[in-house]
């Protein structure tokens, strides 16, 4: 038994692909711009089944592992440093939240200014992009921390390093979690991007090379690969954030 | 500026952010920093000036406001819509509001290459993405909004004896409306945020467009400025439309 939702959601699906290949095989678009599914499912065959995908999906992958836990750590440090010093907290918060809503990809000139034009730079954009949600989440998160757990660790006399952890990080885990979440979605799209916009390597060069070739088949395929790599990361880290 | 009247932590603040500048200007006058890295800090001015005489302020910030503007007044009048549906039929709700909020997770700004390719490279291209990163939001919050109304306000337009349509006019949305708008303001920051981003990847459009042209002619001053500017448009916003936000909820 399928139900009403389940029913309409593959109703849905059917009539978009449906609509799709109508478009596909209209004149009414630029021929090729819009390619008939069996073209992208061809390409997509292609593409799993040789190694030029994987190679640019371990560059990118590469950018991921280091500027995401980069700028997770910061971004914890930070937190815990703006809540446990509420003056402090309090003078920067104003720009962390300036520079948390401005969009990280205009920074890119700068990282490689400082950096290069390598992988380097897409890992310190990376970094960048996780940082500001985590502070954001890390310092909310020690504000609510309950005054009663604070007064036991200074109680027992607990040194500064001891209040982090194990009064702070403990406490801070859902809101940890939360801020991760938020930043490895926003360190995957920054670092894309910046591989789009000025790179030799990665997942976002690949997808720029299929556009200026015009191998738009090939482009949708890829770009549905890492949609579905990204939904599928995000569900794993909802899967972990709920089993905690 | 602060509700509170403590102004301590911001005099502060800004303190610090001068004591720093400072510190940069004389780590690069000392030869510890190349300064066609950083742009030292004492040549803002100058180089804001200049981007002033070129013409790369105001035109730019007018192209990125009007695209802005038009990306959330299209979302607006598709979300809204598109959010009372979903509060009307819950059937919807149940088997797409998991998809919005999932699209919403997803990197949607990724499909601008296919986006360049069918609108071609304009502003069509730039508004179509602030339209989808605002149209979500948008449904969302106003489909939360208007299911978020207590039953005791309905209640006592049923005990009045109100029409339908008059207890939506005069109950529902009112009482739903600052939902909406907060469904608005997010729109309008995650369109203005979507659409800097496009222009700065396209090299078309505003200001996003200055801070690339800027680093490929090796204008470091220059591009550090238009990311000065940059950040400051994003201040303005975020005050601007919380203060219009509270001015609208006088509560």
């Amino acid at each position: 038994m399928i139900g009403k939702v389940g029913g309409l959601r593959i109703v849905t699906i059917a009539v978009v692909l449906g609509l799709w290949e109508l478009l596909a095989r209209s004149e009414l678009l630029y021929e090729g711009v819009v390619p008939p599914l069996e073209l992208i499912i061809i390409a997509s065959f292609r593409q799993l089944t040789s190694a030029l995908i994987y190679r640019h999906l371990a560059t990118t992958g590469l950018e991921i592992a280091i500027g995401f836990p980069a700028g997770l750590l910061s971004g914890v440090a930070l937190g815990v440093l703006m809540g446990a010093r509420r003056f402090f907290g309090r003078a920067v918060m104003p720009y962390v939240e300036t520079f948390a809503t401005a969009p990280k990809i205009i920074l890119l000139p700068i990282a490689m200014l400082l950096f290069g034009t390598g992988p380097e730079s897409k890992m310190a954009l990376g970094a960048l992009s996780c940082f500001f949600p985590v502070v954001l989440n890390t310092a909310a998160g020690m504000r609510h921390i309950d005054p009663v757990l604070i007064r036991v660790g200074r109680s027992f006399n607990l040194t500064r390093w001891q209040m982090v952890s194990k009064i702070y990080l403990p406490a801070l885990r859902q809101a940890i979690v939360t801020g991760m979440r938020l930043g490895l979605g926003l360190t995957v799209i920054g670092i894309l991007l910046a591989e789009i916009k000025l790179s030799n390597r990665g997942l976002g060069y690949l997808a720029n090379e299929y556009y200026n070739n015009f191998r738009i088949p090939d482009l949708y395929a890829l770009l549905i690969f890492i949609f579905v790599l990204s939904i599928g990361a995000n569900a794993l880290i909802s899967r972990l954030q709920s089993s905690r | 500026m602060k509700a509170n009247g403590n102004f301590a932590p911001a005099a502060a603040g800004l303190l610090g952010l001068i004591l720093l500048a400072g510190l940069l200007e004389l780590a690069i006058r000392f030869g510890l920093i190349s300064a066609l890295i950083i742009a030292p800090p004492s040549s803002m001015p100058a180089a804001f000036a200049k981007l002033w005489h070129d013409g790369f302020i105001v035109e730019p910030f007018l192209a990125t406001l009007g695209q802005t503007f038009v990306a959330t007044l299209a979302a607006a009048l598709v979300g809204i819509p598109a959010g009372y549906l979903l509060w009307r039929r819950p059937l919807l709700t149940a088997s797409y509001e998991s998809w919005l909020g999932a699209a919403f997770a997803a990197p949607l700004i990724l499909l601008y290459p296919l986006f360049l390719v069918i609108f071609g490279r304009g502003y069509t291209t730039t508004i179509f993405v602030g339209f989808l990163s605002a149209v979500i939001p948008i449904v969302l919050k106003t489909r939360d909004g208007l299911a978020a109304v207590p039953r005791v306000l309905i209640q006592v337009g049923q005990s009045f004896h109100l029409s339908r349509w008059t207890g939506f006019i005069k109950i529902i949305v009112p009482a739903a409306a600052p939902a909406m708008l907060t469904g608005i303001r997010l729109g309008l920051i995650f369109a203005v945020v979507n659409i800097i981003g496009m222009e700065f990847l396209i090299d078309f459009g505003g200001l996003g467009r200055v801070v690339s042209e800027m680093y490929f002619r090796y204008e470091i001053a220059g591009m550090y400025a238009a990311i000065l500017l940059i950040l400051l448009v994003s201040i303005l916003f975020l005050t601007l439309f919380e203060r219009i936000e509270r001015w609208l909820r006088p509560h």
